[in-house]
């Protein structure tokens, strides 16, 4: 006898989300990258053809990868391969899905598709994570069927400023939400723009959902376990580990501080001897029509 | 006695792990040092990425107190890429890997044996020693093969093994610490308790 199996699922989803916790998901650009990732113990890899940083420096329309690319890492790789598509960028959800991806980012680091509305990630069986700056944002795409939140920080920069700001806003408005007497949560959630369900959900457990990465200007082993200790579950690194001076020995450094990230004798130990890290960038030095956080509704 | 569980935390769904032994009666640790694995009556290997467990097991100096415990008759149970550790061989449905193991259990591991994440799915399990159906989570899930005849299968689907049990050693390819049903975690302990 046997029973009915269910694919694409909620549990599934958000469940195969959970089991990337406490580790770190690596931006590459090609096959040779992505093995670099994984033999340094990245949980998944994110396959894109520029790194934030150089979309940053070249503009232009950043659109999702070319299916060749993403095969290619597909085929390098046994860990999760994840790949990016624009805000509301329906189509580009389908080809990912049709390319068998195993998670989608709807990320504001590519240029938006649609200035109002998101992808309805109900409609795929594959799961997607999307960027918050606040707690209604988060709400909102989990209201949209987003399996995974990660902050949004301020991609390209190599500066951790905007994702400690989203991780701060996230948090604290669910400490004060979980405080909130319950006769207030209607009214919040018209005043936030977040469904009420979510809201609900949140006064009674204190916590998303779903899991909450950091991602964002990630850029040292130290930036990495500060997102940790803020209380984020896992990290994305994009420009971070590629545009650093020693990739290889950078990206298990990062693997190996967010493992122990409680421990700063051990963060000391892995810090040490890596070579350059990317040059940073002041967010106030950057136009505020540049500024990816701004994008998403 | 109460049993101590302890839960390796270097990576994957730990806290899933913990809040399901929270509504059991056993103490739990969260394991990230080889001190953290004394008076520890059982250990649980949670999901994860393997590559990526593995990895840290040996950078932390823990691959040889896991095993010594083991060879001691402590319980230890391995869920999905848990098993995939535990497991004596380990291969792969669409690629060649060389990947290390804590080699713990006559059993080959094959990962993402059921394919990407798209395939992934949930199905109702019999399992060997409940009444009723489990819910089954699998999340690019592996197969186990049985390479002893010691190897008791718990729990098999359509395409083999997903649930086996040699000596002290546990394998689940599915994640019952992602349902509300503590069924499997109450057989664990209990075994925690006897070979105790």
């Amino acid at each position: 006898m046997s029973f009915i199996r269910d694919d694409g699922t909620w549990k599934v989803k958000t469940g195969h989300a959970r089991m990337l916790k406490g580790g770190v998901i690596m931006d590459v650009v090609n096959a040779e990258q992505a093995l670099i990732a994984q033999e340094a113990g990245a949980v998944a890899v994110m396959a894109l053809e520029r790194v934030p940083a150089d979309i940053r420096v070249q503009g232009g329309v950043a659109r999702m990868s070319d299916p060749d690319m993403i095969m290619g890492i597909q085929k390098a790789v046994t860990i999760p391969v994840m790949a990016k598509c624009r805000i509301g960028h329906f189509v580009e959800a389908q080809v990912l899905q049709a390319l068998d991806i195993d998670f989608i980012d709807e990320s504001e680091v590519l240029t938006p598709a649609d200035e109002s509305n998101h992808v309805n990630k109900w409609n795929y069986k594959v799961p997607f994570v999307c960027g918050a700056t606040v707690l209604a944002e988060a709400l909102r795409r989990i209201a949209e069927g987003a399996a995974m939140i990660r902050t949004k920080g301020e991609a390209g920069t190599g500066n951790v400023v905007e994702a400690v700001r989203h991780a701060r806003s996230v948090l604290g408005e669910i400490k004060i939400l979980k405080a909130t007497p319950f006769e207030e949560l209607m009214t919040i959630a018209k005043v936030m723009g977040a469904p009420y369900e979510l809201v609900k959900y949140v006064h009674e457990n204190g916590k998303l959902p779903v899991v909450n990465f950091a991602a964002g200007g990630i850029a040292t082993p130290s930036d990495a376990a500060l997102m940790m200790q803020l209380g984020l579950d896992g990290v994305f690194v994009g420009s971070g580990i590629f545009k650093s001076g020693n990739p290889a020995v950078r990206a298990k450094a990062i693997v190996e501080a967010v493992s122990q990230f409680n421990d700063p004798e051990v963060i000391a130990k892995v810090s040490a001897g890596l070579g350059e890290a990317m040059v940073g960038i002041n967010i106030s030095t950057i136009p505020e029509n540049e500024r990816m956080a701004d994008r998403g509704w | 006695m109460i049993p101590h569980i302890g839960v390796l935390a270097l990576q994957g769904g730990v806290s899933e792990h913990i809040d399901m032994l929270s509504t059991l009666s056993c103490t739990t640790v969260c394991v990230r040092t080889p001190q953290d694995l004394q008076g520890i009556s059982a250990l649980i290997i949670p999901g994860g990425e393997s590559t990526a467990l593995i990895r840290l097991l040996v950078r932390w100096n823990l691959v040889s107190p896991v095993k010594k415990l083991a060879d001691a008759g402590i319980p230890v149970w391995g869920t999905c890429a848990g098993s995939i550790l535990l497991s004596s061989e380990i291969t792969e449905k669409n690629h060649k890997v060389r990947q290390p193991s804590l080699d713990l259990a006559p059993v080959r591991s094959e990962r993402n044996s059921f394919g990407r994440q798209s395939a992934s799915f949930q199905e109702d399990l019999i399992i060997k020693g409940l009444d009723e159906p489990f819910p089954g989570v699998f999340i690019r899930a592996p197969l186990l093969f049985p390479l002893s005849s010691n190897c008791d299968i718990l729990c098999s689907v359509n395409e083999g093994a997903v649930f086996i049990r040699h000596e002290n050693i546990w394998l689940s390819s599915f994640h019952p610490e992602l349902t509300g049903d503590s069924r499997v975690h109450q057989m664990f302990i209990e075994e925690a308790v006897i070979g105790s």
